[in-house]
């Protein structure tokens, strides 16, 4: 996919972030002194009076949130995955999810392709922690298109919200004129009856790749691009296993609490005779490299999900 | 404040501290200790100071008050219900399967809680976006938030603190209940805080240090409180654990144990004396 236009949804979520504003006057943004990480500066430049910089802390960052929330805006509070779902955890537990306040959460650098800065800052854990809390929506983007939809559908929904993009530039595969977004739908981006390969983030892009090489190979496999974990679209997975009989689940997360679990879970409780191969970090902590070598190095690449398909 | 009004919050905190005790004997459980302490504070600010309707407790217009130190909250519920919010009856409910009346506040649940509360440290930040938010819409309403001085042990307090001066949240009013005593013993031995009013003044918060059961003593610091411009202000309440009921004054082991039968009549009977003894002023 050399060819196809990348963008990192960080840079989405900044641009999105702009629009909203200049549409809902109740819209602020909160950072916690990474606004040129989690590009809420584009945000900023345009409306520096509902910009506020919380400092290096992230806890206050969330409750504050809270607060301003039950004053009648609507905050976006970003930080990196590691520190807005790992570091203020309890926080956003507690005083968000709780009280069930209308608090979204734009998390960004996820996942291992957060590459040279290594492990203390590769979250592979935020989707596993943030399902836990009731009545939190879960959601991480495929592109560019599908995350500035998202970001304006977390707007339009009364309630607390996760959102986890990236740094890492991924392939524009939605048309943006023809793409609406609906949170705890997924979408079938290829049809296929062999096998089925649910995916979020950058590996969406991975699991499209995958799908034509195992077609060269007589395989037809069908790709799903789950963008919200939670709620889960269960009719779709249901459907996946029944028509394909196997499925792959792919996502920059450990194996452990993610897509691949919630998946898992919704075949156990129908008693369906399907396997499920996860691919994911395999329980084990990243380390610093280049993005791309990251993702190949911890099995997160389209050749990883062909050998998975296979089983 | 006149004598005549003074007695009037005496006598109503005096209720309070009969409905604190009446709900942690309903509940066989919950902290008495730090709820006595602040009786008086949650007296006057919900009989005096707070801007709000009880027929009405989501009033836009109304001064917030965030419990941040919330394992208090049979203070803050028997203040409320003294207000109107809710029936004083509903109180013995407390903690129990199915009520209302959550060990912790519960914004969701009961009418006049502005945030749900419990875990400590917490509470100060909502109260510092509640304030910002008020402060953007150009709302008179102020925000109020009580912390227990162990509490101000937890980093994201000085966090909140720092956000408080920053954004010169001057519609925000901290309050310390500086009781001295915190589960394991008093504060200075499990983890000194040394002088309160000194950090906070270094956090450039407008300090007040007071008798945290004098109401002439409040009026003043809570009026003056009003006036500070471009700066957060903070009340520190110099106060007894347990007062009012005198086996658990002074007695750290009652911050969270509920009275027996034969304790809970004794307490009942020496505030039922000090109630009558302000009647017949």
């Amino acid at each position: 996919m050399a060819d196809v236009k990348k963008v990192a949804t960080r840079q989405s979520y900044g641009e999105a972030l702009k629009e909203l504003g200049a549409a809902h006057p109740d819209v602020v943004v909160l950072d916690a002194d990474l606004a040129n990480a989690t590009k809420t500066e584009i945000f900023k430049k345009a409306f520096p009076d509902r910009h506020f910089d919380c400092g290096i802390a992230e806890s206050d960052m969330m409750c504050v949130a809270a607060g301003l929330s039950t004053t009648g805006y609507v905050p976006f509070a970003s930080s990196f995955a590691m520190f807005a779902a790992g570091r203020a955890f309890e926080q956003v537990r507690n005083s968000i999810g709780y009280p069930h306040l209308n608090v979204k959460i734009g998390a960004t650098h996820g996942g291992i392709s957060v590459g040279e800065d290594g492990a203390s800052h590769q979250c592979c854990e935020d989707f596993a922690l943030m399902r836990s809390i009731p009545g939190m929506v879960v959601m991480s983007p495929a592109d560019d298109v599908e995350a500035k939809a998202m970001v304006k559908a977390s707007y339009e929904h009364q309630g607390p919200v996760y959102m986890r993009f990236s740094r890492y530039g991924a392939p524009v595969i939605h048309d943006a004129d023809r793409f609406t977004f609906e949170i705890g739908k997924g979408e079938v981006l290829r049809e296929g009856s062999d096998v089925a390969l649910i995916a979020n983030g950058l590996l969406v892009a991975e699991a499209l790749e995958a799908a034509e090489l195992l077609a060269q190979q007589g395989i037809s496999a069908r790709v799903i691009d789950m963008a919200t974990i939670k709620p889960l679209d269960e009719g779709l997975v249901l459907k996946a296993a029944k028509e394909c009989g196997r499925l792959v689940t792919c996502e920059e997360h450990s194996i452990i609490g993610g897509l691949g679990e919630a998946v898992c879970a919704v075949i156990a409780k129908h008693g369906l005779p399907c396997p499920v191969e996860r691919i994911g970090v395999n329980d084990e902590f990243g380390h610093s490299g280049p993005a791309g070598a990251l993702l190949e190095q911890f099995g997160l690449c389209a050749g990883h999900i062909v050998e998975a398909a296979h089983g | 404040m006149t004598k005549e009004e003074e007695i009037t919050l005496r006598k109503t905190a005096c209720k309070v501290r009969i409905g604190v005790l009446t709900a942690t004997h309903g509940a066989k459980a919950g902290h008495p200790g730090g709820s006595l302490s602040a009786a008086d504070v949650f007296t006057y600010l919900y009989f005096k100071e707070l801007n709000i309707d009880p027929q009405n407790p989501k009033w836009e217009g109304r001064d917030r008050f965030v419990l941040s130190k919330g394992h208090t909250a049979p203070g803050l519920y028997a203040a409320l219900a003294y207000r109107g919010f809710f029936p004083v009856d509903d109180l013995p409910t407390l903690r129990h399967i199915d009520s209302y009346l959550q060990g912790h506040p519960n914004m969701s649940t009961v009418p006049g809680v502005d945030m749900s509360t419990g875990s400590l440290g917490q509470g100060i930040s909502c109260a510092c976006g509640m304030a910002l938010g008020l402060k953007k819409q150009g709302s008179t309403a102020r925000v109020y938030t009580l912390l227990g001085d162990g509490e101000m042990q937890e980093g994201q307090v000085w966090e909140a603190l720092m956000f408080a001066a920053h954004y010169r949240l001057d519609n925000l009013c901290v309050i310390i209940d500086h009781n001295g005593l915190q589960i394991d013993g008093p504060n200075e031995k499990v983890m000194g805080l040394g002088s309160i009013p000194d950090k906070l003044q270094a956090f450039g918060l407008n300090v007040f240090q007071i008798d945290g059961h004098d109401f002439q003593a409040m009026e003043k610091a809570f009026d003056a409180a009003r006036q500070i411009k471009g700066k957060p202000s903070a009340i520190v309440l110099e106060t007894t654990k347990g007062k009012g009921v005198s086996y658990m004054e002074g007695q750290v082991g009652w911050h969270g144990k509920a009275p027996n039968d034969e304790e809970y009549a004794r307490g009942m009977a020496e505030l039922s004396a000090q109630l009558a003894e302000l009647e017949a002023v």
